[in-house]
C-alpha cells in the first residue's frame, strides 16, 4: 500500500484514540468539575492519542502490516510530536496556569513571567542529563537523542517508583491474612462516641453563642425572653475569660472528633475489605495476591543480583522462551512463526495493562489531591508525567522483544544506552519495593494500635 | 440554656464549594479569614435565631448547622451524622456546574441514610426529588457560593438551580467572603430566617399550633396559587 493510505490508516487510528482520551476525561478525570478550559482537555487527549500511537507502531512492526517505509517516518514524525509536547508545551501551559492562580501577579506580566518559567524548566531539564552517562558524546545539540535521553530518565523513574509500590501493595490490599475482623459491636460505640463528642462540642458552643449576646441585648427586646438572659447574666460572672476558655475546649473536642471520625473510616473499610473479600471476585484476587508475592520476591531478588553482579540480560523472555520449549521438553515448534505471535501477545498485553494501570492510577491520584482551584494543573501535570511514562515505557520495551523487532527501536530512538535504562530501572525499582514494605508495615502495625485503642475506649 | 430548645440543619454539598465558609458567616455574622482545610468528618456551628422576629409569639432556639465534610472517599462513615436532622441545606458552587448536578446525589445519600446499613452505594439515577416533597417534608434550602467568581464569568447567573424546582425549596446566592452577604434586611437573609423559621415549625409543630396568632408570611412569595392565608 502506499504512503498515503499507509498514513490515514493511522491518522484514523490516532483519532480514535483522541476521542478515547476525552471520554475518559470527561467521564472519569473531571467528573466533578466544570470545564472552564477547553484547551486542559484538548493537551490531555492529545498525548494519550500520541503515546497509544507509539505502542500502535510497535505491534504493527511486529505483525509486519504497513510499509517499512511509512512505518519508519510515522515513528519520527511521532516521536518528535510528542517530545514537543511533554518538553515544551505542557510544561508552558502548567507554568501559564500556576502564574495565573497566584493571586498577586497582574493580567499584563502573566505571559512574560510564564516564558521565564518555561526558560527555568528547561534549564533544569537540560541539567538532569549531567550526572547520568546518557550517551556518547558525539551528538549535537539539539538532536532527538538528547531530548529522549532525559525524557528517558524521568519516565524510568517514574515506572519504577509505581512498579514497585504496586508490586508490594498489591498482595497487601487483597491477601486475607492482613485484613482484620472489625465487629459491629466496635463500630456502633464509636459511633456512639463520636456523636457524644459532637454534642459535648455543641454544648460549649452554644455558651460561648449565649456569652457574646449578652452584651448586645439591649433593654427594651422581647420582654418573653429577657428573664432568660437575667438568669443568666446572673450566674455567669467573668464573660470574656470564659469565652476564650470554652473556645479552647472546644476545639480541642474538634480535634478529637475528627480523630474518632477517621478512626471510624479505617473500621469501616476494613468492614468493606472484609465483606468484599467473601465474593468471588475477593476470593480470585486473594489467590493471585499469593502468586504476586511470589513474583514481587522474585522481581526483588532478580534486581539485587543484576545490580550486583552487573548483568543485563541479553536474550529476552520470548526468545528464552521457546528455546526451553524447543531443547529441554523437545517440542517440535516453528520458532520464526511462533516467536512473531507470542512476541505480539505478550507486548499486546504489556501495552493494555501498563496503559489501564496508569490511567487507574492517575485517576485515584487526582481524586486524592485535586480542587476545584487546582484541577487544571493537576490535570497537566498528568498529562506530562502520561506522555513521559509511555516514551519510557516503549524505551524499556526493548528488552522484551526479540532482536529482528528491536532494530526498530534502536534506529529511531538512537543510539542511547540501553543498558543504563535497565539498571537504573532495578536500582529505582527495588528503592521503591523496600520503602513501600517499610511504609506499609508501620502503617499496619499502627493501625492495629489504633483499633485496639479504639475498642478498649469503646467498651 | 436547658430551656432554648434547638434544631439540626445539616449543610451537605460536594467538597470545596464553600460549606465551611457558608455556616461560619452564618452562625458568627463575619466572612471566614484565610482558606479553610478542606472538613474531616463533621464540624458544627450555633446560630441563636430568633423565630418569628417581630410578632408577639417571638421565641429564641438554637439551630444547630452540622457542617459535613464532602469528600468522596469518607462517605461510608458520614452516615452517622444524618440522624436525626430537621432541615437540609444544600450548597454548590456557582462556578462549578457538576456541584449543582451532584446536589440531586447528596439529597439521595442524606435521606436513604436507613437503608444504607449496607455500604453500597444507592442508585441514585432511580431516586425522584419529586416523590420528596410529598414524603418526609424536611424543608430544604439551597444555596449558591462564590458568587463574586460568577459575575466574572457570565451575566446569566441567577437562573434557579434544577433541584431548587423540583423540591420546592428557596434558593439564594451568596459571596461568603463579604460580611454584607447576609446582612439583615437583604433579600437572602430573609429567604434563610424564613428556612430556618419552618425547620422550626416542623420539629415544634403541635406546639406553634396553640400559640399561633396570625398565619406567619410563609408562603406568600411563592407561587402557589391554591393556597390563600387569611387573618383569622
Amino acid at each position: 500500500m502506499g504512503f498515503l493510505e499507509d498514513s490515514c490508516i493511522i491518522l484514523i487510528s490516532q483519532v480514535g484514540f483522541f476521542v478515547g482520551g476525552w471520554v475518559f476525561f470527561v467521564k472519569k478525570l473531571f467528573r466533578d468539575y466544570e470545564v472552564h478550559h477547553a484547551l486542559v482537555q484538548l493537551l490531555f487527549s492529545a498525548t494519550f492519542s500520541l503515546s497509544c500511537t507509539l505502542f500502535e507502531l510497535i505491534i504493527f512492526e511486529i505483525v509486519g502490516f504497513l510499509d517499512q517505509s511509512t512505518r519508519y517516518f510515522q515513528w519520527h514524525f511521532v516521536l518528535y510530536l510528542i517530545l514537543f509536547m511533554t518538553i515544551v508545551l505542557v510544561p508552558f501551559y502548567i507554568g501559564y496556569f500556576i502564574v495565573r492562580s497566584i493571586s498577586f501577579v497582574r493580567d499584563r506580566w502573566v505571559r512574560p513571567l510564564t516564558i521565564i518559567v518555561w526558560l527555568a524548566f528547561s534549564y533544569f531539564f537540560w541539567r538532569l542529563g549531567d550526572p547520568f552517562p546518557l550517551l556518547s558524546p558525539s551528538k549535537g545539540l539539539f538532536s532527538i537523542e538528547q531530548a529522549i535521553s532525559r525524557v528517558g530518565v524521568i519516565g524510568v523513574t517514574i515506572m519504577a517508583v509505581l512498579s514497585g509500590f504496586g508490586a508490594v501493595n498489591y498482595p497487601y490490599t487483597s491477601m486475607a491474612y492482613f485484613m482484620r475482623k472489625v465487629q459491629d459491636s466496635d463500630v456502633q460505640s464509636l459511633e456512639r462516641k463520636l456523636l457524644q463528642t459532637m454534642d459535648m462540642i455543641l454544648a460549649k458552643k452554644k455558651r460561648i453563642a449565649l456569652a457574646s449576646k449578652r452584651p448586645a441585648v439591649a433593654p427594651g427586646t422581647t420582654g418573653g425572653a429577657s428573664g432568660l438572659w437575667g438568669l443568666f447574666r446572673s450566674s455567669v460572672s467573668a464573660p470574656t475569660e470564659n469565652v476564650r476558655q470554652l473556645q479552647s475546649e472546644a476545639r480541642g473536642l474538634e480535634e478529637l472528633s475528627r480523630q474518632l471520625f477517621l478512626e471510624l473510616h479505617s473500621m469501616r473499610n476494613m468492614q468493606e475489605r472484609v465483606e468484599w473479600a467473601k465474593t468471588w471476585q475477593g476470593k480470585y484476587f486473594n489467590l493471585l495476591g499469593y502468586f504476586f508475592s511470589l513474583y514481587c520476591t522474585w522481581k526483588i531478588f532478580i534486581s539485587t543480583i543484576n545490580i550486583v553482579f552487573d548483568r543485563v540480560g541479553k536474550k529476552d523472555p520470548v526468545t528464552r522462551g521457546l528455546e526451553i520449549a524447543v531443547h529441554w521438553l523437545g517440542l517440535d515448534v516453528d520458532v520464526a512463526f511462533w516467536s512473531q505471535h507470542v512476541s505480539f501477545l505478550l507486548v499486546g498485553c504489556i501495552v493494555v495493562t501498563s496503559i489501564r494501570g496508569l490511567l487507574l492510577t492517575l485517576t485515584k491520584f487526582f481524586y486524592a489531591i485535586s480542587s476545584s482551584k487546582s484541577s487544571n494543573v493537576i490535570v497537566l501535570l498528568l498529562a506530562q508525567i502520561m506522555g513521559m511514562y509511555f516514551v519510557s515505557s516503549v524505551l524499556l520495551m526493548r528488552m522484551n522483544m526479540p532482536a529482528e523487532y528491536r532494530t526498530i527501536i534502536t534506529q529511531v530512538l538512537g543510539d542511547l544506552q540501553f543498558n543504563f535504562y535497565h539498571r537504573w530501572f532495578d536500582v529505582i525499582f527495588l528503592v521503591s519495593a523496600l520503602s513501600s514494605i517499610c511504609f506499609l508495615y508501620f502503617a499496619h502495625k499502627q493501625v492495629a494500635t489504633d483499633d485496639a485503642d479504639a475498642t478498649f475506649h469503646a467498651n | 440554656m436547658a430551656s432554648i430548645d434547638k434544631v439540626r440543619v445539616i449543610v451537605v454539598g460536594d467538597s470545596g464549594v464553600g460549606k465551611t465558609s457558608l455556616v461560619h458567616l452564618i452562625s458568627q455574622g463575619k466572612p471566614l479569614e484565610g482558606s479553610p482545610s478542606w472538613t474531616v468528618g463533621c464540624s458544627v456551628e450555633v446560630k441563636l435565631h430568633e423565630f418569628r422576629e417581630g410578632t408577639p409569639s417571638q421565641k429564641s432556639y438554637f439551630v444547630e448547622l452540622w457542617d459535613i465534610g464532602g469528600s468522596s472517599s469518607h462517605r461510608n462513615a458520614r452516615s452517622v451524622f444524618y440522624n436525626p436532622t430537621h432541615g437540609i441545606i444544600l450548597v454548590h458552587d456557582l462556578s462549578n456546574r457538576k456541584s449543582q448536578q451532584n446536589l440531586s446525589k447528596w439529597l439521595a445519600e442524606v435521606l436513604n441514610k436507613d437503608s444504607a446499613t449496607s455500604s453500597r452505594s444507592i442508585a441514585v439515577d432511580q431516586y425522584d426529588p419529586e416523590q420528596f416533597v410529598g414524603s418526609t417534608q424536611i424543608p430544604i434550602l439551597v444555596i449558591g457560593t462564590k458568587l463574586d467568581l460568577v459575575e466574572k464569568l457570565r451575566a446569566n447567573s441567577r437562573r434557579t438551580s434544577a433541584i431548587a424546582e423540583e423540591c420546592g425549596a428557596d434558593e439564594i446566592f451568596v459571596d461568603c467572603q463579604q460580611m454584607r452577604a447576609l446582612a439583615a434586611g437583604s433579600s437572602s437573609a430573609i429567604k434563610l430566617a424564613r428556612f430556618f423559621d419552618k425547620v422550626i415549625e416542623r420539629k415544634y409543630q403541635t406546639r406553634e399550633a396553640r400559640d399561633r396568632v396570625s398565619p406567619f408570611t410563609v408562603d406568600s412569595r411563592r407561587s402557589r396559587p391554591f393556597k390563600s392565608y387569611h387573618n383569622d
